[in-house]
């Protein structure tokens, strides 16, 4: 018997790395639906403000009214204060974007990353319904929970007890990054059904936003 | 977050025992339950599409069921969107309807407009995105998938859009398109055989391959089917026609031989 269920998930995994002066987001491009793929060239990743990149997984339905919804806000923003909103502004802005569907949520599992107000990477991660902190690097979506143990060994943060605080940010340098963020997404894709396709890699440092796009296994 | 437990065409509609009150709010008191969660009735089975050298192609078969009963034999699931798209459903006929009506309303104040603008697929498709993701919300959707293909003049020259969105309003864009039992059984043959470029015929002979695919295996499917094309001088949909079977394989001569034991 037919059953309405509001909510599906479409797979993928999104990925972020802060560095001393830049940050790699990366995001699959497969969307899927049960055991079917939809398309292998979706992607997940938004550029809400000049330094600041969204990338979600999740239920594809509510990643894009949510994208939607944060450059609507974001350019209403603009126009107040006459400027480009700033990371750590849009960081506070999805949580409470999340949070107000509390009761509803968006199945969009988020993270967000770029340049900070002094000009270093920052990663923010969040769960459904807007909880979410700043971290070095963070990996959201069904291959998060392969990913974030290679991550962790690699580019493991000091303790946020020990004083004087530490910098979370990887002293790896951007192409050392790019080829771990690449790393990772392959062995994901090996063993996570969802990922896999194409891989989307978006750089942002202080010239400006580039993209690179690589080849994964389509299996 | 089962996908199967949305598949359509399997059991008959059966009414649902009592009012269902997920998610949304309820009429004030006095006021009565509202009924939100539906089920479909009259559906409309795969629609696929894929675009070729001159615009997309789009097909399906003529037939809507209630439940296990091929009720309705010569329904027109494709309909043509002001002058640059066509339009293709399955699921709920009805709320397909419905939808040609909103589609209606826009085109009609687009023409009012008179600035010499005029909505493409992409609008078009973005616009029906909203209008089923709003619908999910409010736990009330219209019961259907559907696919919205065209060409218009952009900064690039004549573009060609196919584009699909489901009744919860997952959406997205490809070269080739399939609802329902076509995401299974006519996408792997698109993916191995399309290419960019194709003529007219040899998407004509492509899709036939994968209409005749579902005819043999889609138990809602009925050979009768219109094929749609959309291209810069307009859309055009083409009067019903059958496909060639053939039923003679040995193995349906004779489908117990070779079987062992009770099977």
């Amino acid at each position: 018997m037919a059953r309405f269920d509001p909510y599906e998930n479409n797979g993928g995994t999104c990925v972020a790395v802060a560095g001393a002066d830049y940050c790699v987001v990366a995001a699959d491009t497969r969307l899927s639906v049960g055991y079917s793929i939809l398309s292998r060239d979706h992607s997940k990743i938004a550029q809400l403000a000049d330094k600041c990149v969204l990338a979600s997984s999740g239920f594809q339905g509510d990643i894009k009214a949510l994208q939607k919804a944060l450059a609507a806000k974001e350019l209403v923003y603009e126009h107040n204060n006459n400027k480009k909103m700033s990371c750590p502004a849009m960081a506070q802005l999805l949580s409470n974007t999340l949070y107000y569907k509390r009761f509803f949520p968006y199945y969009a599992f988020n993270v967000l990353a770029g340049l900070d107000t002094q000009g270093k990477g920052c990663v923010f991660t969040y769960d459904a319904v807007g909880s979410y902190e700043r971290t070095g690097y963070s990996a959201q979506g069904t291959g998060s929970a392969l990913m974030m143990p290679v991550l962790d060994n690699q580019l493991k943060s000091p303790s946020p007890l020990l004083l004087p605080a530490r910098d979370a940010v990887t002293p790896l340098s951007e192409s050392d990054a790019v080829d771990l963020v690449k790393d990772v997404f392959a062995s994901a894709t090996e063993r996570d059904i969802y990922t896999g396709d194409r891989l989307e890699i978006v750089v942002i440092n202080s010239s400006g936003t580039c993209r690179e796009c690589i080849e994964l296994r389509k299996d | 977050m089962d996908g199967f437990s949305k598949s359509i065409g399997g059991g008959g509609p059966n009414v649902p025992a009592g009012s269902h009150p997920a998610g949304g709010s309820q009429a004030a008191a006095g006021g009565g339950a509202t009924q939100r969660t539906q089920y479909p009735y009259v559906t409309g089975t795969s629609v696929i599409a894929l675009k070729y050298k001159d615009g997309v192609i789009m097909a399906c078969d003529t037939g809507a069921s209630y439940g296990s009963t091929l009720r309705y034999k010569s329904v027109e699931r494709i309909k043509a969107v002001g002058k640059h798209s066509i339009i293709g459903a399955s699921g709920e006929y009805s709320d397909f309807q419905e939808i040609l009506r909103y589609l209606d309303e826009l085109t009609l104040s687009d023409h009012m407009w008179d600035d010499g603008n005029s909505l493409g697929p992409k609008e078009i498709h973005s616009y029906l995105t909203r209008v089923m993701y709003n619908r999910r919300n409010k736990f009330d959707p219209l019961w259907n998938s559907l696919v919205i293909g065209g060409v218009k003049k952009g900064p690039k020259g004549d573009e060609k859009y196919l584009g699909m969105v489901n009744m919860i309003g997952t959406h997205f864009e490809e070269n080739h398109v399939a609802t329902g039992f076509g995401n299974h059984l006519a996408i792997p043959i698109l993916r191995a055989e399309w290419h960019e470029d194709m003529t007219f015929e040899e998407a004509v002979k492509l899709v036939e391959k994968c209409l005749l695919v579902l005819l043999y295996r889609d138990r809602s499917s009925i050979n009768k089917f219109q094929i749609a094309k959309i291209t810069t001088e307009g859309s055009t949909i083409y009067p019903p026609y059958s496909l060639k079977t053939y039923w003679g394989f040995t193995h349906f001569e004779n489908p117990a031989q070779g079987a062992v034991g009770s099977w």
